[in-house]
């Protein structure tokens, strides 16, 4: 049972059924990053997917925007506890990426410009569950989040939807990311309030 | 030799012990938490608030001075309209209870082994987990030379004005005030510039560790300054407390 703190109403409840255990809403973008924005010229800009076998895909900016694009309207959730409902963007489906990539790896390490990295199952990124974007609310996003891309896992806790994304690394076996060597949840299902190790 | 104390995955009760305003918006809380594990300068904490009627809130809180013992030291800018830093700074009185959940964060934090040159560069209340560091420097006897640029509104939101002025050796503070100066003062009011860090900071070749805290707009555009000094990014350590402000 929690403990009760004398005299806290708090604020009138809103978000209901959509807002997972201890997130708050939001109606701006908060910023959490580990160091200094990275800026990446889209002309130097590449997205790569290696394999467990060592084969790489990579695909250029014109490559990458030449792909069938598609326009996810989702609710994202911050470890930090704010939430955001109704977040549009546009990318392209992992699935896409995915098409002609042959692997049989079960975890993907997903590394970024500025060095930043994140682990998840790769499970977790087809099925239409994740994307490459480089749009935001009808705008090209902004380096402060992420672009000119980041990756968007709208599942689990933000810090997986890495910023300024560089690639993809299929591995045969786990490998822990940035946040996750410093005290974060291995998954971080929000719904599950997988927020520190060990939750 | 303790490093990272384990964290505590489970909330428990803390109570409120003793009270001190650092500035008409800001005070400092302190807390009793038994069996308290310990914790890194830099780490925060994560507080729930809950009501009557089960209704909780949560936010993070950096730790304001090193661990010590059961108490744990906290300082809260009062936000207009804010849901929990209001209660904090102004409803909570000593004796009532909240529950905290930590230590968190194992990458914006400084060790006293650490032998690098510290710049620390803080925005409003992003001075709190800075100030955690130069009291733990103080605290295990570090003479590792540290440079605090501190970016505030003017001369009355110092916090820790007291213990800031009592000369540290080896501790530069530099106050760069955004929008009244004492009289007389060297620098216009204004926001951070290039300059500042220049003149206030240590050159890239001393390969400092800069620590920068404060409004999300704030360490931006340090971050982005001390790369334009040549700093490299992985010396560089944000903390962003907040959307608005700088
Ligand atoms: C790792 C971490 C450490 C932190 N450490 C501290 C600390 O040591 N001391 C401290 O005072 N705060 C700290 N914060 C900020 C703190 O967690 C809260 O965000 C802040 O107290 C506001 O909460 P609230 O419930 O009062 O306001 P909310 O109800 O969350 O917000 C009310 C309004 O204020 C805006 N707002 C929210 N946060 C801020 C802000 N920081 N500045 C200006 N406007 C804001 C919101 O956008 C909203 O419009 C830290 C944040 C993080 C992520």
């Amino acid at each position: 049972m929690a403990i009760v703190s004398r005299g806290f109403r708090g604020r009138p409840r809103a978000g209901g059924d959509r807002l997972p255990p201890g997130q708050y809403l939001v109606e701006d973008f908060p910023v959490l990053s580990a160091g200094p924005t990275p800026r990446v010229p889209t002309d130097r800009w590449e997205f790569a997917i290696d394999t467990e076998e060592g084969e790489t895909h990579r695909w250029s900016w014109q490559e990458f925007m030449a792909l069938p694009q598609e326009r996810p309207a989702v609710d994202i959730h911050c470890v930090t506890r704010w939430s955001k409902l109704d977040t549009h963007w546009e990318g392209v489906s992992l699935d896409v990426l995915f098409e002609d990539v042959e692997s049989a790896a079960e975890y993907a390490l997903v590394h970024s410009y500025g060095g930043y990295t994140t682990n998840l199952p790769v499970e977790d990124l087809l099925d239409g569950k994740a994307w490459i974007v480089h749009r935001f609310d009808g705008e090209e996003l902004a380096p402060v989040h992420g672009g000119p891309a980041r990756l968007l896992v709208p599942h689990l806790y933000f810090w997986k939807s890495a910023k300024w994304v560089r690639g993809i690394r299929l591995l045969n076996e786990d490998w822990p990311g940035f946040w996750e060597t410093a005290g974060y949840h291995e998954y971080g299902d929000p719904w599950r309030e997988q927020r520190y190790e060990g939750d | 030799m303790e490093r990272t104390p384990a964290r505590r995955a489970r909330w428990t009760a803390a109570r409120l012990t003793g009270i001190r305003d650092e500035t008409p918006t800001a005070r400092t809380l302190r807390f009793s938490v038994p069996g308290w594990p310990g914790h890194l300068a830099g780490q925060h904490v994560d507080v729930r608030l809950t009501a009557e009627d089960g209704y909780s809130a949560q936010r993070s809180y950096s730790l304001a001075g090193p661990a010590d013992g059961d108490t744990v030291e906290l300082t809260v800018e009062r936000v207009p309209d804010g849901e929990v830093s209001p209660y904090l700074t102004e409803i909570m009185e000593v004796g009532d209870e909240v529950e905290l959940r930590g230590p968190v964060g194992g990458w914006f934090v400084w060790r006293p082994e650490s032998a690098a040159p510290v710049l620390l560069v803080a925005g409003g209340s992003g001075v709190v987990p800075l100030m955690a560091m130069l009291r733990e420097r103080r605290h295990a006897g570090s003479r590792v030379p540290f440079r605090l640029l501190y970016s505030l509104r003017g001369p009355d939101s110092r916090y820790y004005a007291d213990e800031l002025r009592r000369p540290d050796p080896g501790v530069d503070v530099t106050y760069l005030y955004t929008r009244g100066t004492p009289d007389p003062w060297p620098r216009p009011a204004g926001r951070v510039r290039l300059d500042d860090l220049a003149e206030g900071g240590w050159p890239s070749s001393f390969e400092p560790d800069c620590y920068v805290c404060g409004p999300t707009g704030f360490v931006e555009t340090v971050a982005d300054l001390l790369l334009t000094l040549g700093h490299a990014p992985e010396r560089i350590r944000t903390e962003r407390f907040g959307p608005t402000g700088g």
